[in-house]
Protein backbone atom coordinates (compact mmCIF):
# COMPACT_ATOMS: atom_id res chain seq x y z
CA UNK A 1 0.00 0.00 0.00
CA UNK A 2 1.25 3.41 -0.90
CA UNK A 3 1.43 5.84 1.99
CA UNK A 4 -0.13 9.09 0.91
CA UNK A 5 0.42 12.49 2.40
CA UNK A 6 -3.04 12.32 3.91
CA UNK A 7 -2.22 9.09 5.75
CA UNK A 8 0.98 10.54 7.13
CA UNK A 9 -0.84 13.61 8.41
CA UNK A 10 -3.53 11.52 10.05
CA UNK A 11 -1.03 9.25 11.81
CA UNK A 12 1.17 12.14 12.87
CA UNK A 13 -1.79 14.19 14.07
CA UNK A 14 -3.22 11.32 16.10
CA UNK A 15 0.16 10.63 17.68
CA UNK A 16 0.65 14.25 18.69
CA UNK A 17 -2.83 14.52 20.16
CA UNK A 18 -2.60 11.29 22.10
CA UNK A 19 0.77 12.19 23.61
CA UNK A 20 -0.04 15.82 24.41
CA UNK A 21 -3.58 15.82 25.73
CA UNK A 22 -3.39 13.33 28.62
CA UNK A 23 -0.29 14.89 30.15
CA UNK A 24 -1.71 18.42 30.01
CA UNK A 25 -5.14 17.61 31.34
CA UNK A 26 -3.89 15.33 34.13
CA UNK A 27 -1.52 17.98 35.45
CA UNK A 28 -4.06 20.76 35.36
CA UNK A 29 -6.78 18.54 36.84
CA UNK A 30 -4.62 17.91 39.89
CA UNK A 31 -3.67 21.57 40.11
CA UNK A 32 -7.31 22.60 39.97
CA UNK A 33 -8.29 20.16 42.72
CA UNK A 34 -5.41 21.39 44.90
CA UNK A 35 -6.53 24.97 44.21
CA UNK A 36 -9.94 24.21 45.70
CA UNK A 37 -8.67 22.19 48.66
CA UNK A 38 -5.90 24.68 49.44
CA UNK A 39 -3.18 22.08 48.95
CA UNK A 40 -4.85 19.31 50.98
CA UNK A 41 -5.15 15.86 49.45
CA UNK A 42 -8.60 14.86 48.28
CA UNK A 43 -10.08 11.41 48.73
CA UNK A 44 -11.36 9.68 45.63
CA UNK A 45 -14.48 8.16 47.18
CA UNK A 46 -17.52 9.80 48.70
CA UNK A 47 -18.49 11.85 45.71
CA UNK A 48 -20.25 10.87 42.54
CA UNK A 49 -20.32 12.87 39.32
CA UNK A 50 -22.70 12.00 36.52
CA UNK A 51 -21.86 13.45 33.13
CA UNK A 52 -22.47 12.22 29.61
CA UNK A 53 -19.58 10.43 27.91
CA UNK A 54 -20.26 12.31 24.70
CA UNK A 55 -21.99 15.69 24.58
CA UNK A 56 -23.07 16.79 21.14
CA UNK A 57 -23.53 20.39 22.12
CA UNK A 58 -21.02 21.93 24.51
CA UNK A 59 -23.40 24.81 25.20
CA UNK A 60 -25.55 22.76 27.50
CA UNK A 61 -24.12 19.63 29.08
CA UNK A 62 -26.23 18.12 31.87
CA UNK A 63 -24.24 17.08 34.94
CA UNK A 64 -25.18 15.92 38.43
CA UNK A 65 -23.17 15.56 41.59
CA UNK A 66 -23.97 13.57 44.68
CA UNK A 67 -21.75 13.91 47.73
CA UNK A 68 -23.38 12.66 50.94
CA UNK A 69 -22.15 14.64 53.93
CA UNK A 70 -20.68 17.50 51.92
CA UNK A 71 -21.15 21.13 52.87
CA UNK A 72 -20.03 22.45 49.49
CA UNK A 73 -19.32 21.04 46.05
CA UNK A 74 -17.26 22.93 43.47
CA UNK A 75 -17.53 22.05 39.78
CA UNK A 76 -14.57 22.77 37.50
CA UNK A 77 -14.01 22.31 33.79
CA UNK A 78 -10.28 21.83 33.16
CA UNK A 79 -10.35 22.75 29.47
CA UNK A 80 -12.47 25.90 29.59
CA UNK A 81 -10.92 29.37 29.21
CA UNK A 82 -12.07 29.96 32.79
CA UNK A 83 -12.04 26.64 34.67
CA UNK A 84 -14.56 27.60 37.36
CA UNK A 85 -18.15 26.50 36.77
CA UNK A 86 -20.12 26.71 40.00
CA UNK A 87 -20.05 26.10 43.73
CA UNK A 88 -23.02 24.56 45.50
CA UNK A 89 -23.25 25.36 49.21
CA UNK A 90 -25.72 23.07 50.95
CA UNK A 91 -27.64 24.48 53.90
CA UNK A 92 -29.61 22.95 56.78
CA UNK A 93 -32.72 22.64 54.67
CA UNK A 94 -31.10 20.46 52.02
CA UNK A 95 -32.60 17.00 51.69
CA UNK A 96 -29.50 15.50 50.12
CA UNK A 97 -26.14 16.83 49.04
CA UNK A 98 -26.88 16.37 45.38
CA UNK A 99 -27.67 18.74 42.56
CA UNK A 100 -28.14 18.77 38.81
CA UNK A 101 -27.40 21.60 36.42
CA UNK A 102 -26.32 22.32 32.86
CA UNK A 103 -22.89 23.63 31.99
CA UNK A 104 -20.87 24.93 29.04
CA UNK A 105 -17.80 23.08 27.84
CA UNK A 106 -15.37 24.57 25.31
CA UNK A 107 -14.25 21.17 24.04
CA UNK A 108 -13.44 17.61 25.03
CA UNK A 109 -12.09 17.77 28.56
CA UNK A 110 -12.28 16.63 32.16
CA UNK A 111 -15.11 17.84 34.36
CA UNK A 112 -14.09 17.85 38.01
CA UNK A 113 -16.18 17.91 41.16
CA UNK A 114 -14.58 18.64 44.52
CA UNK A 115 -16.61 18.19 47.69
CA UNK A 116 -15.80 19.80 51.01
CA UNK A 117 -17.03 17.49 53.73
CA UNK A 118 -18.45 18.59 57.08
CA UNK A 119 -15.27 17.44 58.87
CA UNK A 120 -13.07 19.63 56.64
CA UNK A 121 -11.74 16.84 54.41
CA UNK A 122 -12.12 16.85 50.65
CA UNK A 123 -13.19 14.37 48.01
CA UNK A 124 -12.73 14.79 44.29
CA UNK A 125 -13.77 13.02 41.15
CA UNK A 126 -13.26 13.79 37.48
CA UNK A 127 -14.88 12.57 34.33
CA UNK A 128 -13.93 13.04 30.70
CA UNK A 129 -16.64 14.43 28.46
CA UNK A 130 -16.21 14.38 24.69
CA UNK A 131 -17.68 17.47 23.11
CA UNK A 132 -18.55 17.63 19.42
CA UNK A 133 -19.38 21.36 19.23
CA UNK A 134 -17.72 23.63 21.77
CA UNK A 135 -19.78 26.03 23.81
CA UNK A 136 -17.72 29.12 24.47
CA UNK A 137 -18.13 31.21 21.35
CA UNK A 138 -14.67 32.31 20.34
CA UNK B 1 -32.48 44.63 34.32
CA UNK B 2 -31.92 42.16 31.55
CA UNK B 3 -34.90 41.66 29.30
CA UNK B 4 -37.26 38.72 29.40
CA UNK B 5 -36.00 37.17 32.61
CA UNK B 6 -38.64 34.79 33.83
CA UNK B 7 -38.07 32.44 36.76
CA UNK B 8 -39.88 29.13 36.77
CA UNK B 9 -39.86 26.68 39.66
CA UNK B 10 -41.46 23.32 40.21
CA UNK B 11 -42.40 22.63 43.82
CA UNK B 12 -44.99 20.15 45.14
CA UNK B 13 -48.06 21.90 46.57
CA UNK B 14 -48.32 19.56 49.53
CA UNK B 15 -45.90 17.39 51.48
CA UNK B 16 -45.88 15.40 54.70
CA UNK B 17 -43.71 16.55 57.61
CA UNK B 18 -40.09 15.51 57.18
CA UNK B 19 -40.58 14.53 53.56
CA UNK B 20 -37.76 15.02 51.08
CA UNK B 21 -38.88 16.74 47.91
CA UNK B 22 -37.07 17.43 44.66
CA UNK B 23 -37.17 21.01 43.41
CA UNK B 24 -36.50 22.11 39.87
CA UNK B 25 -35.77 25.69 38.88
CA UNK B 26 -35.19 27.34 35.55
CA UNK B 27 -34.72 31.01 34.80
CA UNK B 28 -34.59 32.43 31.29
CA UNK B 29 -31.41 34.42 30.97
CA UNK B 30 -28.84 34.85 28.18
CA UNK B 31 -25.86 34.22 30.49
CA UNK B 32 -23.46 36.12 28.24
CA UNK B 33 -20.11 34.52 29.09
CA UNK B 34 -17.80 37.44 28.22
CA UNK B 35 -15.87 35.11 25.88
CA UNK B 36 -17.90 35.66 22.72
CA UNK B 37 -17.13 38.29 20.11
CA UNK B 38 -19.62 40.20 17.97
CA UNK B 39 -19.36 40.52 14.18
CA UNK B 40 -16.84 43.39 14.50
CA UNK B 41 -14.53 41.31 16.70
CA UNK B 42 -15.32 43.20 19.89
CA UNK B 43 -15.81 41.20 23.05
CA UNK B 44 -19.39 41.07 24.25
CA UNK B 45 -19.22 42.00 27.95
CA UNK B 46 -20.09 39.39 30.55
CA UNK B 47 -23.63 39.49 31.84
CA UNK B 48 -24.68 36.49 33.89
CA UNK B 49 -26.59 35.55 36.98
CA UNK B 50 -23.82 34.99 39.51
CA UNK B 51 -25.70 33.59 42.49
CA UNK B 52 -28.81 31.55 43.18
CA UNK B 53 -30.24 30.79 46.59
CA UNK B 54 -33.15 28.75 47.83
CA UNK B 55 -34.44 28.91 51.39
CA UNK B 56 -37.38 27.31 53.19
CA UNK B 57 -38.84 29.43 56.01
CA UNK B 58 -35.53 31.29 56.18
CA UNK B 59 -33.43 28.11 56.35
CA UNK B 60 -30.95 27.79 53.47
CA UNK B 61 -31.38 24.80 51.19
CA UNK B 62 -28.74 25.66 48.60
CA UNK B 63 -26.65 28.68 47.79
CA UNK B 64 -25.00 28.38 44.39
CA UNK B 65 -22.18 30.59 43.12
CA UNK B 66 -22.32 30.65 39.34
CA UNK B 67 -19.56 31.41 36.85
CA UNK B 68 -19.81 31.96 33.08
CA UNK B 69 -19.61 28.21 32.36
CA UNK B 70 -23.23 27.79 33.49
CA UNK B 71 -25.48 27.35 30.46
CA UNK B 72 -28.00 29.79 29.08
CA UNK B 73 -31.27 29.60 31.03
CA UNK B 74 -29.67 28.18 34.18
CA UNK B 75 -31.37 25.06 35.44
CA UNK B 76 -31.00 23.53 38.90
CA UNK B 77 -32.42 20.46 40.48
CA UNK B 78 -31.88 19.64 44.14
CA UNK B 79 -33.58 18.14 47.20
CA UNK B 80 -35.04 19.79 50.27
CA UNK B 81 -36.53 18.47 53.49
CA UNK B 82 -39.87 19.96 54.51
CA UNK B 83 -40.23 19.93 58.31
CA UNK B 84 -43.42 22.00 58.45
CA UNK B 85 -45.76 24.01 56.25
CA UNK B 86 -44.14 27.09 54.87
CA UNK B 87 -42.74 28.88 51.90
CA UNK B 88 -39.81 28.36 49.56
CA UNK B 89 -38.01 31.54 48.64
CA UNK B 90 -35.94 31.44 45.43
CA UNK B 91 -33.59 34.31 44.61
CA UNK B 92 -31.34 34.94 41.61
CA UNK B 93 -28.71 37.71 41.61
CA UNK B 94 -27.76 39.26 38.27
CA UNK B 95 -24.35 40.81 37.42
CA UNK B 96 -26.15 44.11 36.75
CA UNK B 97 -27.45 44.25 40.31
CA UNK B 98 -31.00 43.12 39.64
CA UNK B 99 -32.51 40.47 41.86
CA UNK B 100 -35.19 38.09 40.64
CA UNK B 101 -37.36 36.44 43.23
CA UNK B 102 -40.13 33.94 43.38
CA UNK B 103 -41.94 32.23 46.26
CA UNK B 104 -43.86 28.97 46.52
CA UNK B 105 -46.02 27.83 49.41
CA UNK B 106 -46.07 24.22 50.58
CA UNK B 107 -48.90 22.89 52.71
CA UNK B 108 -49.02 19.83 54.91
CA UNK B 109 -50.71 16.85 53.29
Amino acid sequence: MEVTRRDTMAIGGAAVISTLIPSISVASTNDLILGVTGGADAATSGIDLTAPEIAENGNTVPISVDAPGAVAVTILAAGNPLPGVATFNFGDGAGSQSATTRIRLAGTQDVIAVAKMADGSFAAVSKTVKVTIGGCGG
Amino acid sequence: MAKGVKPRVKVPKTASAGEMVTLKTLISHKMESGQRKDSDGNKIPRSIINRFTCAFNGKTVVDVEMLPAISTNPYFQFDAVIPEAGEFHFTWYDDDGSVYETKKKVEMA
